[in-house]
């Protein structure tokens, strides 16, 4: 129950065999590799849509940093998988860092000139933290962390991912002496959500609404202009949530100004030129359309878009105009191919030789490629749409088996490091 | 368990990536071609689902795009115009506008606010028989659960008011498993099926929702049995690969190599299946979809993937 579309192939004209190649040269014609991008950078932000393998690509960015340059990397990740976690060393260990032990490596037949080191962001323990550091007095940071409204926040909050995320890296970049820092970002709703989320949480604690919201519960007089809106309020909420709420804007409040001027140090951090960001794809449409309006992002921000790494790109030679040729005559003349070649299969093993059976397996392998074909032709048309200019356009191939270990991570991180 | 398009809400989630609003989008157009009246309603406002009908933008009044499917955009600001012209009896008409920033300011803090006018407008929808079904492009995965709680949530932090008297009922219609469904699209990889796999988890733990069906996307086809795979390793034998050459005229290498590709690819993602199928509780059904060799999106290919899905169902 396989659909397709294939274009009848014979219709087409064949000529794009070289197109494959013109593509290759404008990868490699950027002017600077992934190597020689992360040894000049201090900070890399790895974003881009879910399921492209962003988590993967930027351990694999990591890894092979610390193998190459004799620097001290840390890997900032949000979810790995279980298996990549423990490749990492990672089952347990939760927000603090953590480095990968050398024997890891020898295991794997590596040596090392760096050190690698990765942590996992856990978002209830950073928020903790976060309050431990900003509020003014042991009484407020108590009543703060009992609130369950804060519980709420730190556990179920989307945005306060994006925010921790960009808030751990400020203070690690700030506190430790890591010669690289690779930040893989949470998978959110949009892309960007991340660089907004620095401002919006400086920006919800400064509000003019907050304190409207506060303002009956500190002072009983409510002025006649926004008396409606409380009426309102307490109507669809209940004051008693209502005043929940405001209790602990008000506590919240006590932080403010070390949360917006956090804010704007993570905000000037994104935006220093030791900090790029490699965006991730596949060359799907969904993901890429999305990963193009996130590269068109950064340049209106004016942040350094360093690298576009293309993950599970389809191999090349499924756009070679010869071996479509070769399929096409497997499939028209299977029957023809299935009594030829008995005689050649049979010199192999027994039981090999039977021509029914083999116009079935060339059947089959000639429709597969040909689909394949279909695919790979797609993926290349994309590639070619792509118009944003990373300094580094990298492409992975569809690797056929899954990256869990560090061998794999090396293995990925060869493709991409130029 | 109820047949899955007997439910009158289905909530389709999945990890980014693995065709969640494909999946949507097809299966509403499936139910409508069954002769439903069917609302699909995406959640996360990227406006990918008119795009599935080749449809213009959708927003938040449901439109009809095409003989019995209508799609909407969700908007909790437009949701809670409504609820308050519906439910209030007070002149809020001048007010609303500050009082809307104030509920996105709230609902901010309170993760449960948001969703509850989410949930709130899709229940509302089912509750007044407007549609036969609705489907609901959920958000992914992980928070899809603050959805499906949020009525609780809201139990648990607001004691009185309008809001608290509303969500029993929605607790109700939820908790039905005639009525609601819940179903996890995921694909054949290591990440999307351990995320599928906690998901069931979190949904029977955290959630009175039901776990009706799992969907799994973009199934490679099997290319051989046992003994075709013999005769397979045997073409790529110096012998059969150079007669192979003289018949074809030129060099077979690539064309046996994608097929290979093909097969690994294939054996690597059985095992993820595997894995999910003893992992996933065996009364809640597994519909497999192909993987599509197309070369492009749009309301031919969600035809195609409700074809399949039908085929699944046992249509």
């Amino acid at each position: 129950m396989v659909a397709r579309d294939r274009p009848r192939a014979r219709s087409r004209a064949p000529a794009d065999g070289d197109r494959p190649e013109r593509s290759r040269t404008r990868a490699t014609d950027r002017r600077t590799t992934l190597d020689g991008l992360l040894a000049a950078k201090e900070i890399v932000v790895c974003c881009g849509p879910g399921g492209v393998g962003k988590t993967t690509t930027a351990a694999a960015a990591g890894v092979l940093a610390a193998l190459r340059h004799g620097s001290k990397v840390l890997v900032l990740t949000v979810d790995p998988a279980r298996r990549l976690a423990d490749a990492l060393g990672l089952e347990g260990i939760g927000n603090e860092e953590h480095r990968v032990p050398d024997d890891a490596f020898r295991a794997a037949g590596l040596r090392p000139r760096g050190q690698l080191w990765a942590a996992m962001l856990d978002m209830k323990e950073s928020w903790d933290a976060l309050v431990r550091r900003h509020a003014p007095d042991a009484r407020t940071r108590d009543e703060i962390l009992a609130n369950p409204l804060y519980r709420n926040i730190s556990g179920r909050f989307v945005q306060s991912h994006d925010y921790i995320a960009m808030e751990r890296l400020y203070e690690i970049h700030a506190e430790r002496d890591y010669d690289l820092i690779v930040v893989d970002t949470p998978p959110t709703r949009n892309a960007l959500d991340f660089l907004d989320a620095p401002k919006r949480v400086a920006e919800f604690f400064s509000s003019r609404l907050l304190r409207w919201l506060i303002v009956p519960y500190r002072s009983r007089l409510v002025n006649a202009a926004s008396r409606p809106f409380y009426q309102v309020a307490d109507r669809i909420l209940g004051s008693e949530f209502l005043e929940d709420v405001a209790q602990f804007f008000i506590l919240f409040q006590s932080m403010q100004a070390g949360f917006a001027e956090r804010s704007e140090s993570v905000g000037r951090l994104l935006a220093d030129r030791r900090t790029t960001f490699m965006v991730v794809s596949t060359l799907e449409a969904t993901p890429l359309r999305e990963a193009e309006f996130f590269a068109e992002e950064l340049a209106s921000r004016r942040l350094h878009l360093g690298a576009i790494v293309l993950n599970k790109v389809l191999p090349g030679y499924l756009l070679d105009a010869g071996a479509r040729a070769v399929a096409e005559a497997m499939r028209e003349r299977s029957g023809e191919l299935g009594r030829e070649l008995a005689p050649s299969l049979a010199a192999i093993g027994s039981g090999l030789d039977d021509p029914a059976q083999i116009v079935r397996v060339m059947d089959e392998v000639a429709e597969s490629f040909l689909n394949f074909e279909v695919v790979a032709r797609r993926e290349m048309e994309e590639r070619e749409s792509l118009s944003a200019a990373p300094e580094v356009l990298a492409t992975v191939p569809f690797f056929d088996t899954d990256i869990f270990d560090l061998s794999g991570l090396v293995r990925l991180g060869e493709q991409i490091w130029g | 368990m109820t047949p899955l398009l007997e439910h009158r809400l289905l909530f389709v989630t999945g990890k980014g990536g693995t065709g969640k609003t494909t999946v949507a989008s097809a299966l509403a157009l499936f139910a409508s071609t069954r002769g439903r009246r069917v609302l699909v309603c995406e959640v996360d406002a990227k406006g990918d689902v008119a795009g599935f009908y080749e449809a213009p933008p959708t927003g938040f009044a449901a439109k009809e795009v095409l003989p019995g499917l209508f799609a909407m955009t969700m908007d909790t600001e437009a949701s809670l115009r409504e609820y308050l012209k519906l439910q209030l009896r007070i002149p809020v008409v001048g007010r609303i506008g500050p009082l809307a920033k104030a509920f996105d300011f709230v609902a901010t803090a309170a993760p449960g606010v948001r969703e509850i006018l989410t949930v709130g407008k899709l229940c509302y929808e089912v509750r007044e028989r407007n549609y036969d079904l609705v489907v609901v492009d959920a958000p992914a995965s992980g928070h899809v659960i603050g959805q499906l709680t949020a009525p609780q949530a809201i139990n648990s932090l607001v004691k009185v008011g309008l809001i608290r008297t509303q969500t029993d009922w929605m607790v109700e219609l939820l908790s039905d498993h005639r009525t609601t469904g819940l179903v996890a699209v995921c694909t054949p990889e290591e990440m999307p099926v351990s995320e599928t796999v906690e998901l069931a988890e979190r949904v029977r733990s955290e959630t009175t929702v039901e776990l009706s069906a799992v969907v799994v996307n973009r199934v490679l086809p099997e290319l051989f049995g046992r003994q075709e795979e013999r005769v397979f390793e045997a073409l790529d034998e110096p012998g059969p690969r150079d007669a192979l050459r003289g018949l074809t005229g030129g060099d077979p290498g690539p064309v046996l190599e994608a097929a290979r590709l093909a097969v690994t690819m294939r054996r690597t993602r059985s095992a993820h299946l595997e894995h999910l199928r003893a992992a996933v509780d065996p009364s809640v059904p597994m519909l497999y979809l192909p993987y599509l060799f197309t070369r492009s999106h749009g309301l031919r290919t969600t035809r195609q993937v409700a074809a399949s899905l039908g085929e699944e169902l046992g249509y």
